[in-house]
């Protein structure tokens, strides 16, 4: 789905993090966080709640500014651009607690995904020319497409995102993340509220979606049994600092992250 | 109860389904064709006309402001920056009021030989919405950071500031003697809209001042349709919905929010330039700030980001403003032995008209699609959630 790169060697990092640092007045919500998220790669980024996930997550969107450090997408420094500039550049998520738009249809939600690529500017629009009309055309079904390949029924298209289930609001998500033709997927709790057999399904899809659209996937997880199932690599953030990383075997034996979930044992 | 109004809802819901696409072209060419022909069965320069044109012109105001507010979600309360901008281009463009200037482009032999600037009427509205579309990016730039009440805040004051600056203006020297406005004392005797063939417009016949308005209102019409089912149109429903959500799936903020304000106040400022010709003066006191209001309450009335409802909206209010109170039921009071007139306490009458709506249908006239949705859903989750309930029967709230 993402414009082909050229083969990359694997140890080539689609994202990487160095060295932020972020501080919201005197609260420093990040100390000194570096990350590497290799291409077509899944990484789980995890910890206890109020590490400091979110907000990293929130900085290699572009929603927060680090107050010091560097991410780098395809070795391209992208620490100033705006969201709708990484977005355009092949960064696309999801929202921990959903955040689609109420009054849309899921159709339309994923069509805004599709707008970065889109070219039709006001003119365009107004006058409605043949190439706008092919743009929107083809935005419109590869909206429908999408929301058939995460497993929405045909049925609810065009329902307001409002009306659908939890679930298939979570899959319009990630479908309206793929629309905007990512080459960097981030996943924030995508099986925040789900049983354990939609989890499942789900990591059976982020694999799918790894192979099939050649995607690398950042992934903020929970549910142990959905991290050590699904990613190859795993880093742990405890209080704002990067306590633990490596292959989740590792980490999963770590005193440290043992600690940090667990307490330590006196 | 709710057996059958959730059928007479289905059975609604599938006409609408049926009714082809054809009908709903046909009805508007319809339409258009009964407001062609409509000064006809009136006289040239009766009350109704003039009520009807002013009417229309609100309209054109309604679906500029409907853009802002409607479609993406900022609350301006500072509209009237545009009308005035509007007509003052037009006081500047289109009278003696630059008497050491001589500029003279496509206007009526009698004009030809005045002193000042004199354009083409098509050429004003052009500038019009032009220097309004800068304005209101202008005046939308410090807006951009801050969200809901704050905006209102905001604009309300660049609406003052404009009309400060236009009562003031007769003090500002642009050069050669000649001021930036005339302040209270108005700019007057301002050109009539001319066209070749056509001739002048006069306000003994109001027929050729109605087909001109109604002409900018299809126009504007036509781009807010085109608009709302284009990227853009998405983008600003986007961004109205979840700022955040909205940028992260790459539309950009500035861009898409300041295109909105363009837009919109280039409608106002068309609108504006019009009002300006056919009232032949640009004063100063027109501008005031209860004006915004009175646009916001067209949109509102209508349904907020809602097309048609925009229309509804200001001919409703505009009919009810300069025909139905100070034409028809002007006197009403006097005849239950009340000494006043209605035309005292007309912003008495609409402020009650805003609460009725609010009460029965706070929606509005013409509800947008979207928000009508909603509003089945909610309804029918209620009703679902009633007859679950042991010991109650669903009814109408």
């Amino acid at each position: 789905m993402s414009t082909a790169e050229a083969p990359a060697p694997p140890a080539v990092a689609a994202l990487r993090a160095v060295h932020i640092t972020k501080r919201f007045g005197g609260l420093e919500a990040l100390r000194d966080v570096s990350l590497d998220v290799p291409q077509h790669s899944i990484v789980s980024l995890i910890g206890p709640n109020g590490a400091g996930k979110t907000t990293l997550f929130n900085m290699l969107t572009g929603l927060y500014r680090p107050t010091e450090g560097n991410i780098l997408l395809n070795d391209r420094d992208i620490t100033h651009a705006r969201p709708d500039e990484i977005t355009g550049l092949g960064v696309a998520r999801t929202f921990q607690n959903i955040r689609l738009f109420g009054a849309m249809t899921a159709t339309e939600n994923v069509m805004i995904g599709h707008h970065a690529r889109m070219r039709a500017g006001l003119f365009g629009a107004i006058l409605r020319t043949p190439r706008v009309r092919r743009e929107e055309r083809e935005t419109l079904a590869r909206a429908r497409d999408l929301l058939a390949y995460v497993g929405l029924r045909e049925s609810v298209f065009d329902r307001l995102a409002s009306q659908l289930s939890y679930g298939d609001q979570r899959r319009v998500e990630i479908a309206r993340a793929l629309a905007a033709e990512p080459s960097v997927l981030l996943l924030d709790e995508p099986t925040a509220g789900m049983n354990p057999m939609e989890s499942r399904a789900l990591t059976e899809f982020m694999r799918k979606l790894r192979d099939e659209l050649k995607l690398t996937i950042l992934l903020i997880e929970h549910d142990m049994k959905v991290v050590m199932g699904v990613s190859e690599r795993v880093t742990v953030l405890d209080y704002g600092e990067k306590i633990a990383e490596g292959e989740p075997a590792e980490v999963r034996t770590d005193p440290r992250v043992i600690e940090a979930y667990l307490g330590r044992q006196n | 109860m709710s057996g059958w109004r959730a059928r007479l809802r289905q059975w609604r819901e599938a006409v609408e389904k049926r009714l082809p696409r054809r009908w709903s072209r046909a009805l508007a060419v319809l339409l258009i064709a009964i407001g062609i022909v409509l000064p006809f069965l009136f006289p040239p320069s009766s009350g109704f006309m003039n009520a009807t044109i002013i009417a229309i012109t609100y309209a054109v105001m309604a679906l500029g402001l409907n853009v802002v507010v409607g479609f993406a979600g900022l609350l301006d309360l500072g509209y009237v920056a545009f009308y005035a901008l509007g007509a003052y281009t037009l006081g500047w463009l289109g009278s003696g009021f630059f008497f050491r200037l001589h500029i003279h482009v496509l206007v009526s032999p009698v004009v030809n030989s005045l002193q000042g600037v004199h354009l083409n009427f098509i050429l004003i509205l052009i500038a019009a919405a032009t220097i309004c579309a800068g304005a209101g990016a202008l005046i939308g730039l410090p807006t951009l950071r801050l969200r809901g009440d704050y905006i209102a805040i905001v604009t309300l004051a660049f609406g003052e500031i404009i009309g400060v600056v236009a009562v003031n203006g007769q003090s500002v020297p642009v050069g050669g003697g000649m001021t930036l406005t005339a302040g209270n004392l108005g700019i007057s005797a301002v050109d009539q809209p001319y066209f070749p063939g056509i001739g002048s417009f006069s306000l003994l016949n109001l027929r050729p001042w109605y087909w001109l308005i109604l002409a900018i209102l299809l126009f504007v019409l036509f781009v807010n349709i085109r608009l709302r089912d284009s990227r853009l149109g998405r983008a600003w429903i986007a961004l109205r919905e979840d700022e955040i959500a909205a940028v992260s799936m790459g539309i950009p903020l500035v861009k898409t929010k300041l295109l909105a304000y363009s837009i919109g106040a280039a409608f106002g400022g068309m609108a504006g330039a019009f009002f300006g010709s056919y009232y032949t003066v640009v004063n100063a006191a027109q501008f005031q700030f209860g004006f915004s209001i009175f646009i916001l309450s067209m949109v509102i009335i209508g349904g907020l980001g809602s097309i048609w409802g925009a229309v509804v909206g200001g001919l409703a209010l505009g009919y009810i403003n300069n025909y139905l109170i100070p034409d028809v039921l002007n006197n009403l009071p006097s005849h239950f032995g009340l000494n006043f007139q209605l035309t005292q306490v007309e912003f008495g009458i609409f402020g009650f008209l805003l609460v009725i709506m609010m009460l029965l249908r706070p929606q509005g006239l013409i509800p947008e699609r979207r928000r009508k949705l909603e509003l089945t859903a909610q309804i029918a989750a209620e009703d679902a959630q009633l007859a679950e309930v042991p010991g109650t029967v669903a009814g109408p709230t």
